[in-house]
């Protein structure tokens, strides 16, 4: 089951353009990797450069690690496989839009055919 | 996964002598099948296979390093070697940078966990830096060789 409630699981103090005290909320959302090949390389490079559109953090967790969602090396060190959850958090001003985007290429297989012998 | 689990020792080098994309990938393919690992009949189909994957997109993942990697039906386990540039080589890495440090990966069809593994230990050593620098100054195989292996059993103390 895909859990597409996005929760405000904490929120942060930062200073926004003007100097002012905002509040920044961290939501999040889980994702499954669903391609056979699991988040190796391609689809680590795909999530790296999405992540890096936003201007929110964004980073991934699994039961014992978290990588920041714009770093290929931290994604990589998931080695998540095939059926593997994650939980992406994302902070910032567009934390809703990146965490819709990220949803999106993993629901899409990172393009991904499963008869591909391209890794 | 450990490097010794996929590294085979005999192949690796500490200064290639291509300076292509295509020319170090060549390179290591042949250390591999030097060392016994692939047979030499499969070395152009890997090598092809090795460069088609990376039309797809470069595997220079930045921080100058660069992870080429194939599936091929001839093995029945993960292989792989490493391999070092003096004067970096150009990759056309996703940060533009030239590439220093090679490994290069070919794994069985059917074992994507093994090779995700096997990323997972690369990326994960790659992450401290005095790994990379250590690297990047092996002067011979066996420093190398050394190196992984102290990865290996207790991380690289800088």
């Amino acid at each position: 089951m895909w859990c597409r409630d996005m929760n405000a699981r904490s929120s942060e103090s930062v200073r926004d353009a003007a100097g002012d005290l905002q509040q920044e909320e961290t939501i999040s959302r889980e994702v499954v990797v669903v391609n056979a090949a699991g988040l190796h390389a391609r689809p680590a490079d795909l999530l790296a450069r999405e992540a890096r559109k936003w201007q929110s953090r964004i980073a991934f967790v699994n039961d014992s690690q978290r990588a920041d969602g714009k770093s290929i090396l931290e994604l990589l060190t998931l080695a998540a496989e095939a059926g593997t959850r994650l939980v992406v958090e994302a902070t910032g001003p567009d934390a809703r839009e990146a965490l819709d985007a990220i949803g999106s290429l993993f629901e899409s297989r990172f393009n991904e055919h499963e008869n591909d012998q391209e890794s | 996964m450990k490097f010794s689990d996929f590294v085979a020792n005999d192949a690796v080098r500490s200064h290639v002598h291509a300076a292509t994309k295509e020319g170090v990938i060549r390179e290591m393919a042949q250390s591999l099948v030097d060392a016994g690992k692939i047979a030499p009949g499969d070395l152009e189909g890997i090598v092809k296979a090795i460069m088609k994957r990376e039309d797809l997109g470069s595997t220079g993942i930045g921080r100058g390093v660069a992870v080429p990697h194939t599936k091929h039906p001839s093995v029945n386990k993960l292989v792989g070697t490493v391999a070092v540039s003096q004067q970096g080589i150009d990759f056309q890495s996703l940060d533009g940078e030239p590439v220093q440090l090679f490994f290069l990966l070919v794994s069985p069809p059917d074992r994507p966990g093994d090779h995700l593994r096997a990323l997972e230990n690369i990326s994960r050593q790659l992450r401290d830096d005095s790994f990379c620098r250590l690297l990047k100054a092996a002067k011979e195989p066996v420093d190398i060789q050394h190196l992984l292996e102290e990865a290996d059993s207790h991380g690289v103390v800088s």
